[in-house]
């Protein structure tokens, strides 16, 4: 931080407040709580004590509002299309979703004759990033989840934005 | 009882409602549909014969030409026999009176045939889609069942089968 370095006491840390709103919310999305298909067993199991989601900062919440994070983990069928739709709509902003797996992703082996089926939840919802695999294995969850968080910390919240 | 008694005492009981078919295996009989329920009663409640669990309720498309047919499974615990029902159903107006209240089991089975090939079950008290959304078209099981362009805005992407998916 240029002038200010080595100014202070050990304990102190200079950073632009931009950056340290981005470290925060980097290291703290709160991830909604919700499977639709075997996705969501995988999704599980990385909360689960071997993987552990909370290391990461990662903590299920039940509500919409208090969610950071959206894991699209399974089938999207047309029904529910619309109420993964709503429960987007319901989160507060900064909001971010993980498509995990090819069901969410293009509608995986559904595509040709599952009728009922979406292809693909960035049909319904903007989506952040997309984790392959049928189902993908927590490593794979927790790569795609490190990848949202690089993307969170690029973000500059109070600048403003030059067109 | 074997299969042969049990259609004997149907046809002792409704003389000429059963239809004859070649294709149908030893266990199966078609019936006709327009006194079912009466039917249906008297096969649980007739003490030899005692058909007291509905085993799955069904629907089969038999093709373009064909007709809609919904299928009874049923089995007596009481005499451990089992016989599969045929029902036909015209392709332009399939119903036929429901069981819901005759066998409880019934009632989402024959939800799901509703949902799936369009069959109305009359008498039914909830007669609406089980599994399917309430405002889908048409009846996905059904042969000649080609899938919704759009559902509520969000377009569903067609498979061009000339593109050599197939």
């Amino acid at each position: 931080m240029g002038v200010l370095e080595n100014k202070f006491q050990d304990n102190v840390i200079v950073a632009s407040l931009d950056k340290l709103l981005g470290w925060a919310r980097s290291t703290s999305p709160w991830y909604f709580q919700f499977g639709l298909a075997c996705c969501a067993i995988e999704m599980m199991a990385s909360a689960a004590s071997r993987h552990d989601l909370e290391r990461i900062g990662m903590m299920p919440r039940s509500s919409p509002r208090q969610a950071d994070v959206m894991i699209v983990a399974g089938t999207v069928t047309m029904k529910m299309a619309l109420r993964v739709k709503k429960l987007y709509e319901q989160m507060a902003d900064p909001k971010y979703v993980i498509s995990m797996g090819s069901c969410a992703t293009s509608g995986g082996p559904y595509w040709q004759h599952g009728y009922h089926v979406l292809k693909g939840v960035d049909l319904v919802v903007p989506v952040d990033v997309y984790v392959p695999g049928c189902p993908p294995r927590p490593e794979a969850l927790i790569e795609g989840l490190l990848k949202l968080q690089e993307k969170i910390q690029t973000e500059r919240p109070l600048t403003r934005k030059i067109a | 009882m074997t299969s042969a008694e049990i259609k004997a005492a149907i046809d002792s009981q409704y003389p000429g409602t059963i239809v004859e078919r070649e294709d149908l295996a030893d266990h199966q009989v078609e019936l006709k549909g327009d006194q079912w329920l009466d039917m249906a009663t008297f096969l649980k409640n007739d003490p030899n014969l005692s058909f007291d669990q509905l085993e799955c309720l069904t629907g089969v498309d038999t093709g373009e030409d064909g007709p809609l047919e919904t299928r009874y499974n049923l089995h007596s615990m009481e005499h451990r026999h089992k016989i599969e029902v045929v029902i036909s159903h015209d392709r332009e107006n399939p119903k036929v009176a429901s069981i819901e209240q005759l066998w409880r089991i019934g009632d989402w089975f024959e939800r799901e045939t509703y949902d799936m090939y369009g069959i109305v079950y009359e008498g039914h008290r909830d007669m609406r889609r089980i599994l399917c959304p309430d405002d889908w078209e048409g009846w996905p099981l059904r042969k000649d069942y080609e899938g919704q362009e759009s559902y509520h805005g969000i377009v569903v992407p067609k498979m061009k089968e000339e593109d050599g998916w197939e």
